[in-house]
């Protein structure tokens, strides 16, 4: 049947019209769920860097938000070294956080955000954790994670990666509760404050024996080495050294 | 319910007598993305269901109406609204496996069979009929993948559903688990020996050379 150029417009709009408003309709009356889930989902990720939720624990959401009331997020600012005020966490959205351009570095790291979102971990009204946000380059995908610090702001209490496409089974082990467990207890600085933490080819000892080694993933040296490329810019100069600098002098522990 | 001729020949000859990715092949794409373990897997298989049931249901509804010259926009208009939707239910409702389905749900759009049977089938077949040949076919794409899932599933991780069956060495078990199960070379050879046994069941299947 030959159609006349109207009825097709027509009919091509109409399809069009109809389409947009159940979109439109799903997108609005699920939005609220899905933010949940979102913020949730990364609220996970900080309790199971800070070891406070154990690994495969099923953890819905009375459960998070009642641990995470004792989780308080602040804003710090990268380029001054500075905390902001809760106004300006209040605004801050990380997807359009401005980036600078990032200093020459092994981790793949091209710019840095200005401004992240950190973690601190209170106990009895003191700090006893600090969750940062760290990202690098594996060997396929960008790694995107959080590391623990204690409030000595040198011990290791947990590293936990939420977003990455390494090699299942291989590199991809980074996700491996037992891996990351090994973490817990190495200290990420040496007695002069140079960030020292590496991850080695094999087995490291007990955190007392080898404090600034942790062991490698089998058949993984790349994601290994950026691990290790990461965790050094992050806590490097140009990453949070400054900010635990002035936290340690701050008292504030 | 007693079904007529038509009726069983929609439903369940995609099974395994005409089956999209075995027979038709189609859809492989997400066959090897999705299939590390069986819920994903799943998820996924259902979420195929409900696009090409529902597209191909529409598409019947409106097919004496859709002018010749723009139907595959038009059919792809109605299977792309079809797509965003399950996507967005699946986000608020399974939030940990659409992380793991990530882009695979967005690219149910490109998957041959959705489009396939719309154009096949529910451009000449009446509704009811349309809605039974999108099940069929997705029950077929279903069957691969969990069948996929559960060997890769099983020998690449040593759990199904996230049980653990064969406690692998790295949480301090015995199984080796096979690094192979895990990339998507290994849904390859699970699909061609699929594709095997089904047609030494099925001879008529094989292609004369």
């Amino acid at each position: 049947m030959q159609y006349s150029m109207k009825y097709i417009f027509g009919f091509a709009a109409a399809v069009c019209f109809v389409c947009s408003i159940l979109i439109s309709i799903a997108n609005v009356g699920l939005r609220e769920r899905q933010e949940v889930n979102k913020l949730l989902d990364k609220q996970k990720s900080v309790l199971q860097a800070a070891w406070l939720l154990e690994p495969g624990e099923k953890a819905d959401r009375a459960r998070v938000e009642e641990i995470f009331q004792n989780v308080q997020p602040r804003l710090l600012d990268l380029t001054t070294d500075q905390l902001l005020d809760d106004e300006a966490l209040a605004v801050f959205d990380e997807s359009k956080a401005p980036m600078a351009e990032a200093p020459k570095n092994n981790a793949g790291i091209v710019e840095v955000p200005e401004k992240v979102r950190i973690y601190e971990v209170l106990e009895e009204g003191d700090i006893s954790m600090l969750v940062l946000p760290i990202v690098g380059k594996g060997l396929w995908s960008t790694m995107k994670g959080f590391l623990a610090l204690d409030a000595d702001g040198r011990t290791i209490r947990g590293l936990t990666y939420y977003e990455q496409a390494e090699t299942p089974g291989l590199g991809g082990e980074v996700d491996n509760p037992r891996w990351k467990a090994r973490w817990k207890g190495r200290l990420a600085y040496d007695e002069n404050w140079k960030p020292v933490i590496e991850v080695i080819k094999g087995p490291a000892g007990s955190p007392e024996e080898t404090p600034y080694a942790v062991d490698g993933l089998s058949g993984a040296t790349l994601t290994s080495r950026g691990v290790t490329n990461m965790l050094q810019f992050w806590l490097g100069d140009n990453g949070y050294a400054p900010f635990l600098k002035s936290f340690r002098e701050s008292g504030r522990a | 319910m007693k079904m007529n001729r038509k009726e069983r020949e929609a439903l369940i000859d995609p099974l395994f007598d005409n089956n999209p990715i075995a027979l038709q092949v189609l859809g492989i794409c997400s066959a090897l993305a999705v299939t590390t373990n069986m819920a994903a897997a799943l998820v996924m298989s259902m979420a195929v269901l409900f696009v090409t049931a529902g597209s191909s249901t529409v598409v019947s509804f409106l097919r004496n109406n859709i002018p010749a010259n723009i139907r595959i926009i038009v059919q792809l208009s109605i299977i792309a609204s079809f797509v965003i939707l399950t996507d967005q239910i699946l986000k608020a409702y399974l939030f940990d496996i659409s992380k793991q389905l990530s882009v695979f749900v967005g690219l149910i759009i490109t998957n041959c069979i959705v489009m396939g049977r719309a154009e096949a089938y529910a451009m000449q077949n009446g509704p009811w009929l349309s809605f039974l040949d999108g099940v069929g076919n997705s029950l077929g794409y279903t069957i691969i993948l969990v069948v996929v899932g559960f060997f890769r599933e099983l020998f690449g991780a040593g759990s199904l559903f996230g049980f653990i069956i064969l406690r692998p060495v790295t949480a301090g078990g015995w199984y080796e688990p096979n690094g192979l199960m895990l990339l998507a070379p290994s849904a390859f050879f699970l699909i061609g020996i699929f594709i095997w046994v089904l047609r030494a069941w099925k001879p008529d299947q094989v292609e004369n050379s």
